[in-house]
Order: structure tokens, then C-alpha cells, then sequence
């Protein structure tokens, strides 16, 4: 059985950071993900980033996943690609499988970077073909060139749900309206205005009630909502589409870090269940950490900081305290800080401060 | 692979516009390269998608949405999160049940068929 340092389970932004940063001080690091390419969500995200240049802004998502892919490669981490972590022994010995075989890993430290998942959406007829996750369109679109419909409706208008609309007009693709149970639109004001100047009308305390079609998407009805986000029946109307696009939130993949036994708290500002952790990203176990979405939903750019922070703190824990060490944990958090400060940053910035209220006891 | 280029299988009727129609072939900041197509079946039917994608790419492709039937219902499923992590989109691949087509690369000559319930082993 093999051992390393640390164990990073997920590639994308966080996972790929936290192995970066770990490598960087000399800890021996293996990467897992059960993708053949490294990324994560990144690979579909044709959109350039906002913020500063230290979180690669103007660059797009797709390219970042390059860029953060060949930094690691240069570095000696043990990178395994199309393998899946099934099991979880003694809290010290991964089980892993991949398409040609059964292995075990054992590890110092675990860095979970799991992401989320997109969340489905209580109305009739939801199972049907053709309701598709926001992030499922953009794969489909950005990374395989397939288009997923002719013309679809997106329901929420978060930054996701937004900027996949404009995503599929620019796949040839025709966007009905986007619905949004909110009386405001959620995402960023420039996005919004992207998608108004192309005609899309996005509907601002409206839902969808129900999908139509026997065996997948032919229409959608859709009415709007009270005060209460009570539908209004009789506001309810028809639109002609094949494809209904779901942007509704995500939920972080807690399973891993169910089994390992650290405290799980349910925290609604960071989507749900989420390992307890400190401001160095560590759950109430001290060799675990966890970095990205599965923290708490936020973005690419926090993610990659988390990571950074997970990597180096972890690296310390099993090489020792070093000054190189400090100084990245140091200024990941104050970028952290930066940019929970910004408009959008106060919902995970608010869910973070109430884990800091529930403080496990120490053991 | 390259011949196959020059005589496309999926002769069904109407299939290869259709199949035009759901690639993209032009878009104002991704291109996507010619890949070798590659032949599958699709419930005996022949079809063929593009060497790289994943069953479900490929399926999308081809117009189709309908994975499998649901165990208790017999409901239609289709895919839903397309990156391996809802397991609506399991279907009989090669015999194989519960294959998640979302995350199965698509290989030369697979035999892809629609999933009721749980699937047989056996």
C-alpha cells in the first residue's frame, strides 16, 4: 500500500490549488478525481472571470483548468485521474477504484474538494427528459458541442443561471425566458443586461409549476408568485419548449466527510450540510480539511483561496511549521476576506461566521 | 477509422441532418476539432458519435433523450447532472446494468441500451 503526505480528493479548482500549494512546500501529495481530466467544473466555463488579477480575472474558466493543471504537473504530486474513492478505513487508508483497479491509499492528512451537486426542483412532471441542470447544459454544450434543445427555459437568475443562458444563445440556442421566484433578479447586473439586450425577457417573481410531455420535455407552465412565493394560478401560461434548465442552487457532496465522523452542521447559507470547519479549513478532525463548494457554495475564485489555504495548512501539519507556509495561509485569507467584503460575498461570509459560533468542543 | 468518414452509418431516415443540427459547428469562443467518429448502438439501432465523448454526448447528439424507466414508476429518465453524480442516467451498456453513461466514455461498437428498473445481471 502506498503512502503519502496528503490525499486531495477532487480536482477542480480547490483540489488542484490545495495540491499546488501542498507540492510547493515539499509534502508528498496524491490527487484524485473521478473525471479523466482534471478541472472539475472549470472545463465547461467559457466566461471570463471578474475580480483582481491574483484570481485571474479576464481569464476564462476553461483556461484557468489549464493553467492550474500544468502548474501541477510540474510538480511531483501523483496525480490519478479516472478514479473513484469508495471506501474509508481506520480514518487513515482511502479505497480507491478506478476502471482497471482496486487499490488502497494511505495518507497523512485528507483534503476533501468534492464540489456539489446541482439541486433538482419540486414541481409536476421534474423527472421528465429534457429538465436538465444548469451545470449539465453547459457540459453538454462547452465540453462535447452538443446542443442540448432548440429552445430551453432557464429557471433562477443567479450568476449560474444567467450566464448559462447567454452561454446557450451563443451555442445557437433559443433561451424562452429566464424565471426567477425572487422579485429581483439574483446575479450579477451585467449579465442580466447581456441577456435583456438580446430580447430575453427574465421574469421576476415567476416560477415554473409544470413540465409537459409524456415521455420528455414538449412545454412548460409557468405563473407567476405572491409575496409568499404562493403560485398565482391564474397568471399561469404555456411557453413552447423542449428543454427546461435548472439553476436553482447546489448542495455540497458531504459523504466522504460523513464518514470520517467530524462534526456536520447545517448551515442554509452554505447549501446544506457541511463539515465544521476552522478559518485554516479544517474540520473538527485535525488531519482533515475540506476546501471549495463542499465547504460552503460559493465561486472559483474562493475556492482556489480555500485550497490554498487547506494545502499549505496541511502541509505544515505533517512537515512542520514553515515561514513559506505562513505567508500562504496569511494572504489566501485576507483575499478570502477581500472578497466575502464584495456584494456577493456576504451569504457565504454570513454562513462561515455562524460555524464560528458552533465551535466543536475540543476532545 | 479515418474511411468511415466517407460513408457515415447512421443512414436512418432524416437522422443525419438532425445530427448536423445538434453539433455545434460554429461558436464565437470555442471550436470544436473533427473527431473521429466512432459506431454504436443505441437499442439495435446504429448510430455514431464522436471519438472523446461520453455515451450520453453521444446520445444527446443523436436526439436522444429517453435513458431508462424508472424502477417503481416506469417513468422516463433521462440524464440530469451529466458529470457522474445524480445516477439518473443509468443505462445497459454491453450488457452491463447501471452504467453511468454520463461519465462512460464512448468506445468502438458499445451496445447501449435503455434500462427498466434495476437492471439484470443475469
Amino acid at each position: 500500500m502506498k503512502t503519502v503526505d496528503i490525499a486531495i480528493v477532487g480536482g477542480g479548482p480547490a483540489g488542484l490549488s490545495a495540491a499546488i500549494a501542498a507540492s510547493r512546500l515539499g509534502a508528498r501529495v496524491a490527487m484524485i478525481d473521478d473525471n479523466e481530466r482534471l478541472g472539475g467544473q472549470l472545463v465547461k466555463q467559457t466566461h471570463k472571470f471578474f475580480g483582481s488579477k491574483a484570481h485571474y480575472c479576464g481569464t476564462r474558466g476553461m483556461d484557468i483548468a489549464v493553467i492550474l493543471e500544468q502548474e501541477l504537473r510540474a510538480l511531483p504530486c501523483a496525480v490519478l485521474p479516472g478514479t473513484s474513492v469508495v471506501g474509508l478505513y481506520g480514518g487513515r487508508v482511502l479505497a480507491l477504484a478506478s476502471r482497471e483497479r482496486f487499490t488502497k491509499l494511505e495518507f497523512k492528512c485528507l483534503i476533501v474538494a468534492t464540489g456539489a451537486a446541482e439541486n433538482n426542483l419540486l414541481f409536476e412532471n421534474n423527472d421528465l427528459p429534457g429538465v436538465y441542470g444548469a451545470g449539465a447544459v453547459q457540459t453538454l454544450m462547452n465540453v462535447y458541442g452538443v446542443r442540448p434543445g432548440t429552445r430551453v427555459l432557464m429557471v433562477g437568475s443567479g450568476n449560474i443561471g444567467l450566464i448559462v443562458s447567454y452561454q446557450l444563445i451563443q451555442a445557437g440556442i433559443e433561451v424562452a425566458a429566464v424565471v426567477e421566484a425572487l422579485p429581483r433578479i439574483g446575479g450579477y447586473h451585467v449579465h442580466a443586461a447581456k441577456l435583456a439586450r438580446l430580447g430575453v425577457p427574465i421574469l421576476t417573481s415567476h416560477t415554473l409549476i409544470r413540465a409537459i410531455g409524456k415521455e420528455e420535455v414538449e412545454g412548460a407552465v409557468i405563473c407567476s408568485v405572491d409575496k409568499n412565493f404562493k403560485p398565482i394560478r391564474r397568471t399561469a401560461r404555456r411557453l413552447k419548449v423542449d428543454t427546461i434548465c435548472l439553476a436553482v442552487g447546489l448542495t455540497p457532496l458531504s459523504e466522504l466527510l460523513w464518514q470520517t465522523g467530524c462534526k456536520m452542521v447545517y448551515v442554509p447559507e452554505l447549501g446544506g450540510h457541511v463539515a465544521w470547519h476552522n478559518e485554516n479549513m479544517q474540520t473538527s478532525l485535525c488531519n482533515i480539511y475540506l476546501a471549495g463548494d463542499v465547504s460552503g457554495i460559493e465561486e472559483a475564485s474562493t475556492a482556489m483561496l480555500e485550497g490554498r489555504v487547506a494545502g499549505a495548512h496541511a502541509a505544515a501539519q505533517v512537515l512542520g511549521p514553515s515561514l513559506e507556509a505562513s505567508q500562504v495561509i496569511t494572504d489566501s485569507k485576507a483575499e478570502l476576506c477581500a472578497i466575502r467584503k464584495g456584494p456577493f460575498g456576504d451569504k457565504a461570509a454570513c454562513g462561515k461566521a455562524k460555524l464560528a459560533e458552533c465551535a466543536p468542543l475540543p476532545a | 477509422m479515418r474511411e468511415r468518414t466517407s460513408s457515415p452509418k447512421d443512414k436512418g431516415p432524416g437522422t443525419k441532418d438532425k445530427v448536423l443540427g445538434r453539433r455545434i459547428e460554429r461558436h464565437p469562443i470555442l471550436t470544436f476539432a473533427d473527431k473521429d467518429p466512432v459506431s454504436f448502438s443505441f437499442e439495435g439501432r446504429p448510430m455514431t458519435g464522436r471519438q472523446g465523448e461520453t455515451i450520453a454526448a453521444a446520445l444527446a447528439a443523436n436526439g436522444v433523450r429517453l435513458f431508462r424507466h424508472a424502477e417503481k414508476t416506469g417513468r422516463p429518465r433521462g440524464f440530469f447532472c451529466a458529470v457522474g453524480k445524480c445516477a439518473s442516467c443509468l443505462m445497459v451498456v454491453d450488457g452491463r446494468p447501471n452504467t453511468m453513461v454520463c461519465m462512460e466514455p464512448l468506445r468502438e461498437g458499445a451496445k447501449v441500451e435503455r434500462q427498466r428498473g434495476r437492471g439484470r445481471l443475469l
